[in-house]
Formats: structure tokens, sequence, C-alpha cells
């Protein structure tokens, strides 16, 4: 598959941070983050058409795994991100032998649900999850001999990284004949199973890898941030991750990421308003985008970065 | 024993009634349009803070306010169906779900404007206040004021829809909107008073839940949540639906608080994902 | 009760055609046979094989295809994507999801050669086709399957005569190994090609037989009283 070249520019430009604003590296951090828990959301959304309202649920559980672990003496980073990894993708893998049985408003309430019983539960829990405080109380010192430290370097190098990482593979299957199945269940699901798809069994498998991805995202955060808070398995969290993809543009692959630039940035200059002002000018981007510019931003510079045939 | 059950029973089914007016509206518009309108609770709103207004600057009584709260909302209904929501019917579900989140986080930032972001208070009439005894047990004046209620808007609302020619176009609609059409049945008209009546009585269920919930900016978001639990198990379109669903999600919410307050939420979410996925369609759905 | 007391055969090579007034349950039977309803009695067989109990996609790899009566396509892929897909699901290679689809070179030759010869443009989106070439992608997506039962579910309805030519061909060019069994309206298109005919009113079948036997049927000229062509 050809890189275009606004893609080798773009990929270049997310290390300008470590130059231009070394101030910000931490910021930086939580958007490489919040970007690759949207990419999460495009697999089974911009690409499988399933409507999630839950999807806080996968990267809620690798943020605790990961956290948990490190609470309990494991600190090192990478062979926790595999265990979160491998944590998310077991609960998505179990939900989505339910959740692909349904449609429409019953599927949406259904994602929503998991997610919400997930979020009471580990309120519930506190003994192990710290309930509502969150997981405090310990320290991720260090990924691969780099020092986790207020400069954040090290932590925009691992998010990035990561993101990287995640995107060739998604990247991979987008452009293959899974992810051609995956578009034409998004297309027409009632057309699949009379050309032989396996429907199902095709969706249990982009739900689970979309799992396993969230619950990366949320495991680079716990490692960067040594706190889990309660805040990762939220309804609030599951519903920002989709406005993000939707202003970036669903099913176009980056759309979840210049989402999340835009999203966390708008945030961060914002921040210092009152929280009214922040729900009136994200309230009106959403109108916005859905009268002007129904597939997000990237759908309006589509010459640009045509859909990848 | 008995009586903790009876008060149990008795608070849940008050709650249901709240949330069946808050929820009735938008079952009926999304079972007729399928239109997707999150914004319904902002709806809710407007007629809490006419209730908080009436009362607070001009002095009305309670009762008084009530009409006022339907009204108002009611109003704002059909001032936003007429400019943003028609253009969207054809639209997908997840850009209607978009559009109408944006416009509740607008209206919570304009309700913090105007009304601060802290939580109002009404002081409702003394004959509402307190509570009566029967059969050796206390029952909240207001939560019986809640219930006769709730009971009223049923009645009233499935006579317009079993008696009336008004009903029964709308009953058309919700069953086959382009058979309706066919059939000369003004559908958008209809669809228009019925959006108004739907969020008429969410504002007069918002204008209620002021003394037993509270009211400030985010209730739109925080009860939202509650209010699609009651369409999607309900059914949409289902007057009867969305009764049974509201009086059921109550009464689990206020059996949960009372018989496993650890479980918090968890109750009401559990009984959500079985009810859907015992009847994807809801209780009361089509198909 | 949509249809009932249904005992059907179609031996290999055959060419059906089911008629009826609306209504009938002609659609229904095709979504029986395809998987799309459970029956609440009776039993299917293909091939000698029974497949009662399989779910639609089993029996589409068991080679039986159906098209629908209103196009059900994939609007934003293009039709050689489409019938790629259809193709690369038959070759079990659709859950492949390492490798880059250009890797897959017999699956889109395949493809493109099914589009050849309905003489369907393979690059444009499937939205973009005028209405009759989307009738043809419908049966190049069953196509695509290789089946050996193909189900065709008003093929030519609403297209327009100027282009129901190319149709007709796709429809005379197919294999005589394929056995069809089509629902048609259209009395011109069944009495060109269906070597037999089987009429269902009230959900069971009244009759079935070869063409001039039902053409002069009674009891059929009564269910399409005033439908001239069937008097001729």
């Amino acid at each position: 598959m050809r890189w275009h070249p606004l893609e080798i520019v773009f990929w270049l430009c997310t290390l300008l941070p470590f130059v231009v604003t070394p101030n910000y590296l931490s910021l930086a951090s939580q958007i490489a983050i919040t970007a690759l828990f949207a990419l999460s959301l495009d697999l089974i959304l911009g690409y499988a058409g399933i409507v999630s309202l839950g999807h806080a649920a996968f990267f809620g559980v690798g943020a605790y795994t990961a956290g948990l672990l490190a609470k309990h003496y494991w600190s090192e980073p990478l062979t926790g991100l595999v265990l979160a990894a491998l944590a998310a993708g077991l609960v998505g893998y179990a939900t989505s032998h339910i959740i692909v049985r349904f449609r429409h408003l019953a599927l949406i309430m259904l994602t929503m649900g998991f997610g919400l019983l997930l979020h009471e539960a580990a309120n519930s829990a506190s003994g192990l999850t710290g309930g509502a405080d969150g997981l405090q109380g310990f320290k991720v010192p260090a990924v691969l001999g780099f020092r986790f430290d207020m400069f954040g370097r090290a932590a925009y190098a691992y998010s990035l990284l990561i993101l990287f990482a995640c995107f060739l593979v998604a990247r991979r299957i987008v452009n293959s004949p899974f992810g051609l199945a995956l578009r034409g269940i998004r297309e027409n699901a009632l057309r699949m199973p009379a050309i032989g798809a396996p429907s199902r069994a095709h969706l249990r498998k982009a739900y689970t890898i979309a799992a396993v991805m969230a619950g990366i995202a949320g495991a680079v955060l716990t490692h960067t941030t040594s706190t889990v808070s309660l805040e990762t398995l939220s309804f609030g969290r599951s519903a920002d991750v989709l406005v993000i993809l939707i202003l970036g543009g669903a099913g176009r692959l980056y759309g979840g990421i210049i989402g999340a630039i835009i999203y966390m940035v708008a945030r961060d200059q914002f921040s210092g308003l009152n929280p009214q002002y922040w729900y009136f000018w994200i309230g009106l981007l959403l109108v916005t985008v859905v009268m002007f510019l129904p597939n997000g931003i990237l759908g309006g510079f589509a010459r640009f970065f045509p859909r990848k045939t | 024993m008995l009586s903790s059950l009876a008060g149990v029973l008795f608070d849940g089914f008050a709650y249901g009634m709240l949330l069946f007016l808050l929820s009735v509206g938008l079952s009926v518009t999304l079972g007729m349009m399928n239109f997707v309108n999150l914004a319904h609770c902002s709806f809710a709103m407007v007629g809490g803070y006419a209730t908080v207004s009436l009362m607070g600057k001009l002095g009305w009584p309670f009762l008084a306010t009530l009409p006022m709260a339907f009204l108002a909302a009611g109003l704002v209904s059909i001032l936003l169906e007429r400019t943003l929501y028609r253009k969207l019917y054809r639209a997908t579900d997840l850009d209607q779900c978009l559009l109408t989140i944006g416009i509740v986080f607008i209206s919570i930032a304009a309700y913090a404007w105007f009304y601060t972001t802290e939580q109002q208070s009404i002081q409702v009439p003394e004959y509402l206040q307190g509570s009566v005894q029967a059969m050796g047990m206390t029952f909240a004046a207001y939560r019986i004021f809640l219930i006769m209620t709730g009971l009223v808007v049923l009645g009233l609302l499935v006579f317009l829809v079993e008696r009336t020619r008004f009903g029964a176009q709308v009953r058309a609609a919700v069953d086959n909107q382009r058979m309706a059409r066919g059939l000369g049945i003004d559908v958008d008209r209809a669809f228009m008073f019925t959006f108004a009546l739907g969020g008429g009585l969410a504002g007069l269920g918002g204008a209620l839940s002021i003394q037993m919930v509270g009211l400030d900016p985010t209730f739109a978001l925080s009860y939202l949540v509650y209010v699609l639990i009651v369409v999607a198990v309900g059914g949409l379109g289902s007057i009867g639906g969305s009764f049974a669903a509201a009086s059921v999600l109550g009464i689990s919410d206020m059996a949960g608080k009372y018989y496993f307050p650890w479980l918090g939420a968890f109750l009401i979410y559990l009984v959500m994902v079985a009810l859907l996925m015992w009847r994807p369609a809801g209780l009361f759905g089509k198909r | 009760m949509v249809a009932q007391d249904i005992a059907l055969e179609l031996p290999r090579g055959a060419r059906h055609a089911l008629i009826g007034p609306n209504g009938a349950g002609k659609t229904t039977l095709m979504n029986l046979m395809t998987g799309m309803l459970a029956p609440d009695s009776g039993r299917i067989f293909l091939d000698g094989a029974e497949i009662t109990r399989d779910k639609p996609h089993d029996r589409v790899k068991k080679g039986l295809a159906r098209t629908f009566q209103i196009n059900t396509l994939f609007p934003q892929l293009s039709a050689l994507e489409s019938v790629a897909l259809a193709v690369l699901e038959r070759e079990g290679n659709a859950h492949n999801w390492w490798r880059g689809l250009p890797r897959f070179g017999g699956a889109i030759h395949e493809a493109q050669g099914i589009l050849d010869s309905l003489k369907i443009p393979s690059r444009k989106e499937t939205r973009e086709l005028p209405y009759g070439q989307q009738r043809l992608l419908e049966i190049a997506l069953a196509l695509a399957t290789r089946p050996k039962v193909l189900l065709l579910d008003e093929p030519a309805a609403g297209v327009p005569k100027d282009e129901s030519a190319a149709l007709f061909d796709a429809i005379d060019g197919l294999s005589r190994d394929l056995t069809i069994l089509f629902i048609e309206h259209d009395m011109d298109v069944v009495f060109r090609f269906a070597s037999r005919i089987i009429v269902m009113v009230g959900g069971r079948i009244l009759v079935q037989g070869p063409p001039a036997e039902i053409a002069r049927d009674e009891r059929v000229r009564e269910v399409y009283l005033g439908k001239a062509r069937l008097a001729a």
C-alpha cells in the first residue's frame, strides 16, 4: 500500500512537539492516547458501522489492568501493555457475542448499558479499584530505561510509538479483504449473508480488535500518568470519543487522529474559561459539523485524502 | 417488611410516573418519524426553569405554573422542529444523535448563563408537602400528586390516541408512514403536533421533577440515560410501553437503592440489558 | 399463514418461473428457501443434502444464491469491490486482515470477468450506476458465489424498456448447468425464458406445468382476469 506524500508529512510533523513545543509534551501524549482510542472506535464505527456508546469500557479495562499490575509491583510497561490488551480483548470478545445479535436502537443501548454496568461495578468494587477515587499510589517509573519525568519526553515518545504501531495495524486491516468485508457490512448488512459472508463472525473479530486497541490506549494512559481514574470507564468518555471521531470524519483512518488533535487542543485552550463556554462551543461545533460538514473535517477535504479503494 | 416493600413500590411508582412524563414524547416521536431527539430532556428543562422563574420572579402559585411549563416547552419544541430538525429527517441515526447532543450542550451553556449552575429549588404549596397516613403507612403527599398526574396524563393520552381522529392519524403514521401518506394523511402536520405534545409533556415532567430530584443545567444529560432506557425498553411509539417501562425502571431503581445500596445504579442497567436482550424491540415495540 | 403446503422440486438446469398475484407468497417462499425465514414445518433439500436448519450464509456456500426484488447493493463500494468481496467470501479469504487487497489478484480478476460479461463498468460507485446496471449487479453478485441454484426475485422489476435488452441477454447467457427459479410479473419475460411455470395464489401452489398448458388453464385465467397475454 503506497503512502501518500501528505501522510509522510503528517507523521513527520508529529515529531515537531519535541522541538517546537517542549512544554506541551504531556498534552501531546494525551492527544496521542486519545487519537489511538478514536482510531479503535473508527474500526467498528467508521468501517463496520456499529454505533457504540460504550467504547470506554475497553479503554478503562486496559487502564485498570495496567494500573493493577503496577500497583502490585509489576511496573514494566511493555509487558503490562500486552496483558492489558489481552484483558480488554477478552472482555471485547465476550461482549461481542451479544452485541452482534442486535441492531439499531437496541444495539446502541446495549453498548451503552455494558459501559454503564462496568463503570458501576468499578465504582462499587472499591477494594479492588479504589472506587470513585481510582487507583493511586503506584508509579510506573520508565519504559525501556527512559524515565517518565515531568518534561514528558519519554511519555510522548512512548505514546506516539504505540499510536504509530497500532496505526500501521489498522491500516493493514482497512486495506485487506477483511476491511472490505467490514465495509460491506456497513454498506448493506442484509446483503452480506446473501453472498455467503458470515457477518457475525466478522463483526466479533472487528469488535475484539477494536477492544484490544482501546485497551492499549488505556494502558498507555496509566503508564504515562501513573494513575487510573474512574472516569476512564465513564459514559462521558465514550461520548467524547464518539464526538472526536465524527469531528475528524469516520471511516477515513485519519479522522480519529485529526479529531483528537483539534478537540484536545481546543479544550486545553478553553480550559481557563468557564465550563459553560466549553459546552457552548462544542455544541455549536457539533451542530455545524452535522449540518454543513456531514463527513467531518476530513470529509470536507476529501479531495486530498481520497478513500482508500 | 411488607410496609417497606409497599413504600418502595409506592416511591418507585411515583418516580416512574416522572420518568413516564419525561419519556413518552420521545418514544412516540421516535416511533413515528424515527428521529432520534436526544435533546428531549432539554425541553424538560424549559418547563423546569419556566416554573422556577414564574414562581421566583412573578410569584405564581405552583399549580398555575404547570400549564405554562407545558406550553413553553411545547413552543420551544415546535420552534426547533421547524427550523433545524426537519432538515434531518432523512439523515442517519448517528447524525441526528450528534445534532441533538449539540443542542443539549448549547442549552446547558445557556441555562448556566442565565440561571447559574446551582441547584434550583421551589416551595411547593402546603397541601403538597408533608404526608398522608393510610393503612398504617405513610405516603408522601407530593408523590401521591405525581402518581395522580401520571395516571391522568396516561388516560388523556390513551383517549387521544384511541378515540380521536388525530390519534388515529398518529397511530397510522407510527405503523406505516409511507402508507399513511398514501392515504392522504398529513403526516408532517401530525408529527409537528405530536412533537409539540411530547415536548410539552417533557416540560411538565421537568417542572414536576424539581421537588423530587432537583434541577440544574446538567439535568438534560443526567436524565437522558434514564429516558433512553425507558424508550428502548418500552418500545418505540408505544404509550403503554413507556408507561410500563417507566414504572418498572422507577421501581427497580428505588428497590435497588433501598435493598442493595452498594449496587448503586447497577441494578437499573442490568435490568435494561436483560430486558433488551429478551425483547430487542422493547416490551411493546413493533416487530 | 403466508405460504403453506408447498411441494416444489427444481431439477438441474431448470428454468422455472414462479408467478402469481401480489401477496401470493412468492417472495416469502424465496425467503424460506434461502433461510431468511424459518419454516414452521417442512424440510428443504439442496442436491440431496438437507439444509432446513442451515443459516443463510451456509446455504450460499452450498450453492444456493439469490437476487433481491429491490436493489440490495453496497452503495459506496464500487461494482468491482462488491463482486470481488463476494468472490473473496466464497474463497474463504475474507477473514484475512493482514494482506493487502491488491495481492488477491485472482479474486479481482474473476470479479472483473463477471462484470465484463454483464457489461457493468467496474470502477464507479454502485450508487452512481444507472438502475438497469444495478439490477445486473444484483445478478453479478449472486453469480460470484458460483451457485448451483439461482433464485431471481423479479430481475426485470422497474427496468426501463431501453435497458431491459441487456438484462435479457444476461439471463439468456446464464449457464445451462445453473438451475434457475425466477419470480416475474412481466409475462414477456416469463414466456421467453421459462421451461415450466408455477402459479402461486394465496400462499399455495395453484398449478404447475409447461407454459402452453398454464396459458390454457382456466383457473389461472381467472386469477389473472384481464391479462390479455395469457389468453394468447
